[in-house]
């Protein structure tokens, strides 16, 4: 295990901020820590990053205890944090030289320039980049160690759509290296797209863990069918069919049969189902359900 | 096992570092190398280079070391206090501490840096009175004045990194700075020259402070009559201002160590808040 996280309390006064985290990673897994802001998220990685104390529980990173771990654990690990700097006046390519001098293995600065798709500014101070540019720079920072795991925390806020399929490619990258990342994001295509298995945090409390297809009974939840037909027609043998705006949606256990039935159906009066869709539940649908359950009770 | 050697080279780069970050920064460098030999100049147009009444040396033998002591803690107290609690509140120190690099060493290298800095601004200083002013060094007074710089500069690093640990932001360290050293050197020896004529409770309060200790003990290493007082190298040394120095020196790097953070300030619910009000503009 990359990971080991037991009973994780955390609290700042009366408030229990972390209340009970159990985690588990295993090394060269891309794990995903998905919920809302304030609820844990941030607290637990950083108590894992060695930035906070616990105050209660037991946590192992790569068999160590990143309180006391020091240096010998710093050297292993790599963060990209959420909010903080890189001396503005120093040069892109500066700030990874200087960085990585800090590391006792450390990884070729100009490889990791085009790693993260910064050549053009390789010279460039860091106050002249853009906000993207300056992320993928903390990117770069975060791994120039070449560390066996990596925290990333919320990576790509604030990109636009073309550098966060570059940070992706960046990730995968990491990822076939070999790399156990440990990742919180917003993006629910992002956590599709990077993680082998995802767990959702609200109010200090995992909610829900397992891979991105199956959190949550996602892989039993119910197909949804969508199609719209000429007024004054309707499929036959179905009851009642929920309509929505002149759309028929149908919400099926079994969708195979159901729409096996209504296509027959449909070439049979040579009918058009108009736009049909057949959606199985994002992963964002899932979450938010999760994270919003908040509110019941 | 060459750990000893490996911390050093370590500090070494650091230094390196903050050095370059220092000389792209104009308006610390400004201040705090320029701004002081503006004012020799200033001074010595002013006053004209002649002998001052009460002490007894020209304007410039008087300035010259008096504005060397005010870069020096300008360069170890302001600067390093301003751009630690800047730093601090960037993220910048976090992201150090994420870092395999000993906290004392990240440190170490903002005050050596510092202390460079401060050497320059004296050495400068010194030099522009030599070259153009007329001002006289004396060879059995130079061990004093290096010594008492050496004591000088670790305080005031340790009051400048105490005043960035309790500064509640990096845009109030600036502000609280100089409310603090700008007073105290117009009653320290620094911009004015002492005079008999001015109450002896100035004296006494500025006495309390380390800021007129270090000017003094600086000043006599410089001054004919109070080199001409005293014979042997070790006789310029000035225990009492050094004294003083030392215990705020301590007390100065006691309270930094134990107030000393190297998160932003406001911590988790400040950012979160930030982040939120940032999360909304976007939506």
């Amino acid at each position: 295990m990359a990971i080991e996280v037991n009973g994780l309390v955390k609290t700042y006064g009366e408030t229990r901020a972390v209340d009970g985290v159990d985690l588990h990673v295993a090394e060269g897994e891309v794990f995903a820590l998905l919920g809302p802001n304030g609820a844990g998220k941030s607290t637990t990685v950083e108590i894992l990053e060695g930035h906070r104390t616990l105050t209660a529980g037991t946590v192992r990173v790569l068999g160590m205890d990143p309180e006391t771990g020091g240096r010998a654990y710093r050297e292993r690990i790599g963060i990209v944090l959420q909010e903080s700097a890189i001396e503005k006046e120093l040069s892109v390519r500066e700030a990874i030289d200087i960085y990585g001098a800090l590391y006792p293995r450390r990884r070729h600065t100009g490889e990791l320039i085009e790693i993260v798709g910064l050549e053009d500014k390789a010279d460039s101070r860091i106050k002249t980049l853009s906000g993207g540019q300056k992320r993928r720079l903390e990117l770069a920072l975060g791994i120039v160690g070449d560390p066996e795991l990596i925290f990333l925390d919320e990576p790509t806020t604030g990109f636009d759509p073309s550098a966060r399929r570059q940070a992706w490619t960046v990730i995968d990258n990491l990822r076939s290296l070999g790399k156990t990342i440990l990742l919180t994001t917003h993006y629910m295509d992002e956590a599709q797209a990077l993680s082998d298995r995802v767990a959702v945090i609200r109010s200090g409390e995992i909610v829900a863990e397992g891979t991105p297809d199956t959190i949550g009974g996602r892989d039993d939840a119910a197909t949804t069918i969508g199609f719209s037909l000429p007024s004054g027609t309707a499929p036959p043998g179905m009851g009642e069919v929920p309509q929505e705006s002149g759309r028929f949606v149908l919400a099926v256990p079994e969708a195979t049969k159901v729409l096996h039935r209504l296509t027959s159906w449909a070439i049979d009066q040579g009918i058009e189902l108009g736009s049909l869709t057949v959606e199985r539940p994002s992963l964002e649908d899932i979450y938010l359900e999760l994270a919003a359950e908040d509110t019941d009770g | 096992m060459g750990e000893h050697n490996s911390s050093l080279s370590l500090v070494w780069q650091q230094v390196r570092y903050q050095n370059k970050i220092f000389w792209r920064t104009p308006v610390a460098a400004f201040f705090t190398i320029v701004f002081p030999l503006m004012f020799l100049l200033v001074f010595v147009t002013l006053f004209g280079n002649d002998l001052i009444g009460d002490v007894g040396v020209t304007t410039a033998q008087f300035y010259a070391p008096a504005l060397a002591v005010f870069g020096a803690v300008s360069a170890t107290y302001t600067n390093l206090a301003i751009g630690t609690a800047i730093s601090r509140d960037e993220g910048i120190l976090k992201r150090i501490r994420g870092t395999p690099v000993p906290p004392w060493i990240y440190m170490a290298g903002r005050v050596g840096s510092a202390v460079w800095v401060a050497f320059i601004a004296v050495v400068l200083m010194m030099g522009v009175g030599v070259i153009f002013f007329g001002v006289e060094l004396y060879t059995a007074a130079l061990p004093a004045a290096f010594v008492t710089f050496v004591i000088g500069v670790a305080c005031f690093a340790a009051l400048g990194l105490l005043l960035a640990a309790v500064a509640p932001s990096g845009d109030a360290a600036p502000a609280i700075a100089n409310a603090t050293l700008l007073p105290l050197a117009f009653i320290s020896d620094i911009f004015i020259v002492p005079s008999d004529a001015s109450p002896g409770w100035i004296a006494t309060l500025a006495s309390i402070f380390p800021l007129k200790h270090f000017a003094v003990a600086f000043a006599d290493a410089f001054s004919p009559i109070e080199v001409a007082s005293r014979d042997g190298w070790l006789d310029h040394f000035h225990w009492k201002e050094f004294g003083v120095m030392g215990l705020w020196l301590v007390g100065g790097a006691i309270l930094a160590i134990r107030f000393f953070s190297w998160e932003p300030r406001g911590g988790e619910r400040k950012r979160s808040a930030r982040r939120r009000a940032k999360t909304a503009a976007q939506s």
